[in-house]
C-alpha cells in the first residue's frame, strides 16, 4: 500500500536555513546541507528546499546547495523559489533535485508549468499553491507570502495545473501557515478530491494529531511541516510511530 | 569491478551516479558502445518518456550494444524507464518498439479514480526473499515509485517483486540471470535502494 509522505521543509536565503534548525547534535544549525543530512537520517521521505529570497544570486548557492545535499541524501529532493523558466528547472534538475516547484512565476505565466513538464515529465514540476479563504467553500489564490490576492479560484487553479502537466501540487493555506493550529482541512480535501495528481498539505502543523487530520479528513497524499521537525518537538521517527498506531500506512524507520 | 552508467539525456544520471558512489565505488559515465568492452556492471537509469527514450538510444547507436550485453547475461540493472524499454512495447508511445528483450507490453493503471503518477513509498512483496540479491533488505521493504506506466511481462517466472496500489498488483521488479530491473528508483530509495544497489554490484 502507497505509503503518507512525512516532508520537512527547509526555507533558505542566501544559502542559509532561516530561523535555523534546533537539532542538539548540529554543529551549524543553519547550513541547509548539515540540516538535510539529519533529516535524512531520520528517514524523512523527501526534503523540500524553498528559497524564500530568490534572487538570482540565490539561485546560483542553492545549486550548489542542492548539489552537495544530493551526493548525500538519497530520498527524493524538491526546490521551490525564484524557479522562473525552463532554464532555471534544468539547473536544479541536473544538480541533483528530482522537482521542481513553481508559485509566483507559474501564475503570471501558466505555460511554464506545460513547458516544464514537457521538457522533463510531469513527476518533475510541482505546483505550489498558496490559498485563503474568501468565503464559504471558497479560496482565493495569492503570492508574495499571502499578501498578494492574484484573482484566481483556488480549485479552478488546481485543475488547471493538472491539466497542465503539473505532476503534484503543493497546498499552503495562508491563513492556518505559522499558527500551528492545525492545517485546513477542508480546502486540502477539497483540492485532493478536485484533481487527480498527488497533494501535500501545507501551513498549520502545530502537533501530529493535525498531520493525522489532514490525512484522513483533508485526504492529502502527504503532509509538510516545519517547525514541528526543526524545532525538536518530534522526530519524524516519532510521527511515523504515531500514524502508524492510528492505521495510516507509512514507510517504517529502519 | 567496473561500472558504467548509460549517459543517454536522462534526467537523473546524476542521482544514480550519486547513490553509486555512495556506495565506495566510483562510476563511468558511458555514451557509446564501444566505452562497454571493459566494463563488468551496466546500468541504465530512464526518466521521461517510453517513446523519447527509445529514440534517444537509437540516435547513439545503443539500442544493439545494449542487446548484446544482456544477450551474454553480463550484469545489467535498469531502472524505471530503464526497465520499460526491456519489452517489446509501450502504450505511451505507440509505434516505437522498446528493446524487446522480455515479451509484453507496457501499459498503465485503470482510470477509476486513483491518483496518478503513482508516486511515493510503497511495498515490494519479494518473489523470493532468499535471493541474495535482497540480502540486508527485509522481506517487504518500501521502495521510492514515480511513474505513470509499467511493464506487464508475459513470462511470470521472471517476477521478482510485486507492488500494490489501489487495488493493483504490477511487477515493480524483474530478475533473469544477472539481469536485475526495477519499476522503483533505487537511487531515490535510502537505505533498502542503497543495498540493493550494492548488492548487485558486488
Amino acid at each position: 500500500m502507497l505509503a503518507k509522505r512525512i516532508i520537512p521543509c527547509l526555507d533558505v536565503t542566501d544559502g542559509r536555513v532561516v530561523k535555523g534548525v534546533n537539532f542538539v547534535d548540529l554543529v551549524d544549525a543553519g547550513d541547509p546541507v548539515e540540516c538535510a543530512i539529519a533529516y535524512n537520517e531520520q528517514q524523512a521521505d523527501e526534503l523540500v528546499f524553498l528559497d524564500i529570497t530568490a534572487s538570482s544570486d540565490d539561485r546560483a548557492t542553492m545549486v550548489d546547495v542542492v548539489r552537495r545535499t544530493a551526493e548525500h541524501c538519497f530520498i527524493p529532493l524538491t526546490v521551490g523559489g525564484g524557479i522562473r523558466s525552463v532554464e532555471n528547472m534544468r539547473e536544479m534538475l541536473l544538480a541533483g533535485a528530482d522537482k521542481v516547484g513553481v508559485n509566483t512565476s507559474a501564475v503570471k505565466e501558466p505555460s511554464l508549468v506545460d513547458a516544464g513538464a514537457k521538457a522533463f515529465g510531469s513527476q518533475c514540476i510541482v505546483v505550489a499553491i498558496d490559498a485563503k479563504r474568501e468565503g464559504p467553500g471558497k479560496w482565493g489564490v495569492y503570492t508574495h507570502g499571502g499578501r498578494t490576492p492574484v484573482g484566481l479560484d483556488a480549485l479552478e487553479w488546481a485543475k488547471e495545473v493538472w491539466n497542465r502537466g503539473a505532476g503534484e501540487i503543493l497546498l499552503t493555506s495562508m491563513d492556518s501557515d505559522g499558527t500551528q493550529a492545525g492545517y485546513d482541512c477542508e480546502l486540502t480535501a477539497a483540492i485532493s478530491e478536485a484533481v487527480g495528481i498527488p497533494v501535500i498539505a501545507s501551513g498549520g502543523a502545530g502537533n501530529l494529531d493535525h498531520m493525522v487530520e489532514v490525512m484522513e479528513k483533508g485526504k492529502a497524499d502527504a503532509v509538510l511541516a516545519a517547525s514541528i521537525f526543526h524545532f525538536g518537538t518530534h522526530t519524524v521517527g516519532e510521527a511515523k510511530a504515531y500514524f502508524s498506531e492510528r492505521g495510516i500506512p507509512v514507510r517504517p524507520v529502519l | 569491478m567496473k561500472a558504467g552508467i548509460i549517459d543517454y539525456g536522462a534526467g537523473n544520471l546524476r542521482s544514480v551516479a550519486n547513490a553509486v558512489h555512495s556506495l565506495g565505488i566510483e562510476p563511468r559515465i558511458v555514451t557509446r558502445g564501444e566505452d562497454f568492452a571493459d566494463l563488468t556492471h551496466l546500468i541504465l537509469p530512464g526518466v521521461g518518456s517510453f517513446g523519447d527514450s527509445m529514440e534517444e538510444l537509437q540516435a547513439r547507436s545503443l539500442v544493439d550494444p545494449i542487446r548484446e550485453w544482456i544477450a551474454q547475461d553480463r550484469p545489467f540493472f535498469g531502472i524505471c524507464v530503464g526497465y520499460q524499454l526491456l519489452f517489446e512495447r509501450g502504450e505511451e508511445s505507440p509505434g516505437i518498439d522498446g528493446l524487446g528483450i522480455f515479451k509484453g507490453s507496457v501499459g498503465t493503471f485503470p482510470d477509476d479514480g486513483r491518483k496518478i503518477p503513482h508516486m511515493g513509498w510503497n511495498a515490494a512483496q519479494l518473489t523470493e526473499p532468499s535471493d541474495p540479491l535482497w540480502a540486508g533488505i527485509g522481506e517487504s521493504p518500501f521502495f521510492y515509485f514515480v511513474h505513470s506506466f509499467f511493464p506487464a511481462p508475459i513470462d511470470k517466472e521472471v517476477i521478482a517483486a510485486e507492488t500494490e496500489y489501489e487495488g493493483v498488483r504490477f511487477a515493480s521488479a524483474i530478475r533473469r540471470g544477472n539481469l536485475v530491473a526495477t519499476q522503483f528508483h533505487p537511487e531515490k530509495s535510502q537505505q533498502a535502494g542503497l543495498r540493493l544497489l550494492k548488492n548487485f554490484l558486488t
